[in-house]
């Protein structure tokens, strides 16, 4: 058996989400890894599409932000961002958007703009940037985000965008007809939402994690499906991939260390 | 009027006063990091800044006392870390209070669209669900008058001066933007005012394809030749993003003190010229 961190099995089993015919639009962060290694292995036709404008990119190494020249270059079209939020966003032509947190709740609503009060913050973070309008406008959202109490809270502090809100039909009420979180993958198990109350529920656990690790790293009362699956682990070409491209990145960018 | 080739010192001096609301933009690209250290050492207070978003030359300004409000969407140090500036700002008070009034992208993006179209205000699907509305009265939800759907309303952005960098202007003073091209065009029409540094002033345009992201002379203010003027950022087809000094930038505004003397000594004793060096140490 091949060997691999709790962070490239949550790497491949979020790749793995991604279908070559989506178009997905990638959030900063963890999300980027993820949606290359699906292009670099079962999905090369998917279409990733960074707010920054670029559409249809391919970077042979990972951006260092949103903005990399890499991005522009390798793509299809670079477009305005207005454009971006307007037509290609807002217009309804992205099938999936991939985003991280700060802090999550059960029902997938996602803080990426304070810690504590808004007027009195404990921690001020960067903000929503575009994850308000993916959250709503894309076919649907897949979260990926290492699992802690911390990050997995019973409510989070600020809800800078919506996922199920607080459960059942109310994500609709907003007017929102969008499909929302429909996959969380963790660094150890992959959860999905309750057909009926919209609760995340585990429906299949990483190789050699116990249900306790994910009681333990999680704020809120884990439910866990009646046929629990065991997520297949990376194979051997999804880990060289995923390495190639991560010693390529750290290569390319070590000059500007 | 036609856009004026002037030095820097000259186009912040004419162009930006106390209290003006102005749009420093880069969408992590092209960021007009050598205007920001001249306004910082004209000593320009009270402004309203309005940025996508923010990341290290308005942690300068910020830090650097310029700054009474900032309009953003997203601040950071992208792929660093926070900004340590607009931090003890929001939370500590420090230089002084800062205010904040914050949006989404797609609200900003469609306000500077809006600017650029002479709208009062932007319309879009947008802040469904979030808490942002809450805490930000300049977001609003409207009717629409056909469907009935609720749609949400930002004021269009209408700074006074907005403040870019792109790669060329020919000698008449028109415009070339080429890579990542932001809301700098927008942002140029949607203000009454506009500064436009650029890596080099060329003869024409010959071998520019037809669709180019341009303006005309005529549509901007002021232009002025600063050769590595988006160092640390970068200037596509010139110059790579300086990462090393990302990284550095998160220990130097991480303490007030060492802020300060880099201020001293990089901006106060520094000057435009200082950043074609950068260009040439970042060129990949």
């Amino acid at each position: 058996m091949v060997d691999y961190t709790p962070t490239e099995m949550m790497t491949v089993s979020a790749s793995r989400a991604l279908k070559n015919d989506d178009v997905c639009f990638v959030g900063i962060g963890m999300p980027s890894a993820a949606c290359n290694l699906a292009r670099l292995t079962h999905a090369p036709e998917l279409t990733l599409i960074y707010e920054s404008g670029t559409i249809g990119t391919k970077p042979d190494v990972l951006p260092l932000s949103i903005g990399d020249g890499e991005l522009c270059e390798t793509a299809v079209n670079t477009v305005p961002v207005p454009e971006m939020f307007r037509y290609w966003l807002q217009g309804g032509k992205i099938s999936v958007g991939f985003l991280g947190a700060a802090q999550l709740d059960k029902y997938g609503n996602i803080n990426t703009t304070v810690i504590g009060d808004y007027d009195d913050p404990k921690v001020r973070l960067p903000g929503g940037g575009g994850a308000p309008e993916i959250a709503t406008s894309c076919g649907e959202v897949f979260l990926v985000m290492k699992q802690s109490k911390r990050g997995f809270v019973e409510k989070i502090d600020f809800v800078t965008s919506l996922g199920h809100g607080k459960g059942g039909d109310d994500r609709a009420s907003y007017g929102v007809d969008t499909k929302g979180p429909s996959r969380l993958i963790t660094d150890l198990c992959i959860m999905e939402p309750h057909p009926v109350g919209k609760h995340f529920i585990v429906t299949s656990i990483h190789p050699g994690v116990k249900r306790e690790d994910i009681i333990e790293n999680t704020g809120w009362a884990v439910e866990f499906a009646d046929e629990l699956a065991e997520t297949p682990v990376p194979d051997a070409h999804e880990l060289q991939v995923l390495r190639d491209l991560h010693a390529r990145t750290a290569k390319a960018h070590e000059g500007q260390q | 009027m036609v856009a004026r080739f002037m030095s820097l010192k000259e186009a912040v001096a004419s162009c930006i006063k106390d209290g003006d609301t102005v749009s420093m933009e880069g969408f992590t690209h092209l960021i007009p990091h050598a205007a920001g250290h001249e306004v910082i050492r004209q000593g320009i207070r009270d402004l309203t800044l309005i940025r996508m978003t923010p990341d290290m030359i308005y942690d300068q300004l910020i830090g650097a006392g310029c700054a009474r409000k900032l309009v953003f969407s997203w601040g950071g140090n992208p792929g660093v870390g926070s900004l340590h500036r607009l931090r003890d700002a929001v939370q500590e008070g420090w230089p002084h209070k800062l205010e904040i009034e914050e949006h989404s992208h797609a609200a900003m993006a469609n306000a500077y669209d809006a600017g650029a179209a002479g709208l009062p205000c932007a319309v879009f699907k947008g802040y469904r669900g979030a808490e942002l509305p809450r805490v930000n009265k300049n977001i609003k939800f409207i009717e629409c008058p056909f469907t009935g759907e609720s749609l949400a309303a930002v004021p269009a952005i209408r700074p006074d001066v907005a403040v870019v960098h792109a790669q060329k202007a020919n000698k008449k003073g028109d415009v070339l933007f080429e890579g990542i091209v932001g809301v700098q065009k927008e942002a140029v029409l949607a203000a009454k005012k506009s500064i436009i540094t650029v890596e080099e002033i060329v003869d024409n345009f010959d071998d520019v394809p037809y669709n180019a992201v341009m303006l005309p002379n005529w549509a901007v203010t002021a232009i002025v030749e600063v050769p590595g003027g988006a160092h640390p950022s970068y200037a596509q087809g010139y110059y790579k993003r300086d990462n090393a000094f990302y990284k550095a930038w998160d220990k130097i505004a991480n303490d007030r003190d060492s802020f300060t003397a880099w201020i001293d000594e990089h901006v106060m004793k520094g000057g435009p010229e200082d950043f074609a060096a950068k260009r040439e140490a970042n060129k990949g």
